[in-house]
């Protein structure tokens, strides 16, 4: 019987955005899953109708990653890194830039995982560096945004940071 | 795809900036059920006037808040657009990891009963 925790996104600070998952399994499966290319091709697909075409990842402190992806209609897109803390089972920290980048410099992608009783939490964080950044690239959500009304905003606020009070 | 964060300009990053201050948050959660003073939002807080209205020039930075047309008591009132693309963004966010998670706890249930089988398969 899997229950796995919800996922939570918050947005701690303007240039980071935490992820935090629980999984009903041990660290050690969660890391493999995380690590293993053949493995990751299985999971690390985003919105439906991609498929992974290339998953490279050197898994050593300074080693390289390199990953693609397919949509059903032909679009490619790739992104890749370098590792800069490699911990097993504990800890992966790289960095990330996207082929067609739309935001500036490098991004920092740090999963920290942790186990309890069995299971296993992945705090993923994704850190920014948006100093030089000039505009908002949300294309889509500027055009969708205006339909949207109040009732998203109880959903975004209850993302914001934990723990910060109220 | 993450993956896919269109993240990034400077006015997202101002939207989440202001939001990640719990104070700002409540002034928000308030001005949804309509417009107010800074007196009146300043009420439920122990905080100053001042103080108030320092973290409202963070909203209206942002673009989240705006000042409505009454001269004498400069009424706060919610500006949705920004608020809703900050949101759609991290919607469509979620979204995608949301996928990507189910399909890793598919995956880790497989692994499971494979090292069940088999202990020493796996180290």
């Amino acid at each position: 019987m899997t229950s796995p925790g919800s996922l939570k996104v918050t947005t701690p600070s303007d240039r980071e955005i935490v992820l935090t998952r629980g999984f009903d399994a041990p660290r050690k499966l969660v890391w493999e899953a995380l690590t293993t290319p053949a493995l990751l091709k299985r999971w690390l697909l985003g919105p439906p109708g991609w498929t992974m075409t290339t998953c490279e990842l050197d898994l050593r402190v300074g080693g390289a990653y390199r990953y693609e992806w397919r949509k059903e209609d032909g679009t490619v897109m790739g992104m890749g890194g370098l590792l800069r803390e490699v911990v097993a089972p504990e800890r992966l920290i790289a960095t990330e830039r996207f082929d067609q980048s739309w935001y500036p410099g490098e991004g920092l992608v740090s999963q920290v995982l942790t186990e309890q009783g069995g299971r296993t939490t992945i705090t993923m964080t994704l850190r920014y560096e948006s100093k030089e950044a000039r505009d908002m690239v949300v294309k889509s959500g500027a055009t969708s945004g205006m339909e949207l009304g109040y009732a998203r905003l109880a959903e975004l606020l209850a993302a914001a940071p934990a723990g910060s009070g109220r | 795809m993450q993956l896919a964060p269109r993240i990034a300009g400077a006015r997202l990053d101002a939207i989440f900036a202001a939001l990640a201050d719990p104070t700002r948050r409540a002034i928000i959660a308030r001005l949804t059920s309509g417009e107010a003073s800074v007196m009146e939002l300043a009420e439920p807080f122990a905080m100053s006037q001042p103080a108030i209205s320092k973290h409202l020039k963070v909203l209206e930075r942002a673009g989240l808040v705006s000042r409505g047309r009454d001269a004498q008591r400069r009424p706060r009132r919610l500006e949705p657009k920004p608020l809703a693309e900050a949101s759609e963004w991290l919607e469509r966010f979620r979204k995608n990891w949301e996928g990507n998670f189910q399909r890793l706890d598919t995956l880790l249930d497989e692994l499971k009963s494979a090292q069940k089988k088999s202990p020493h398969a796996k180290r």
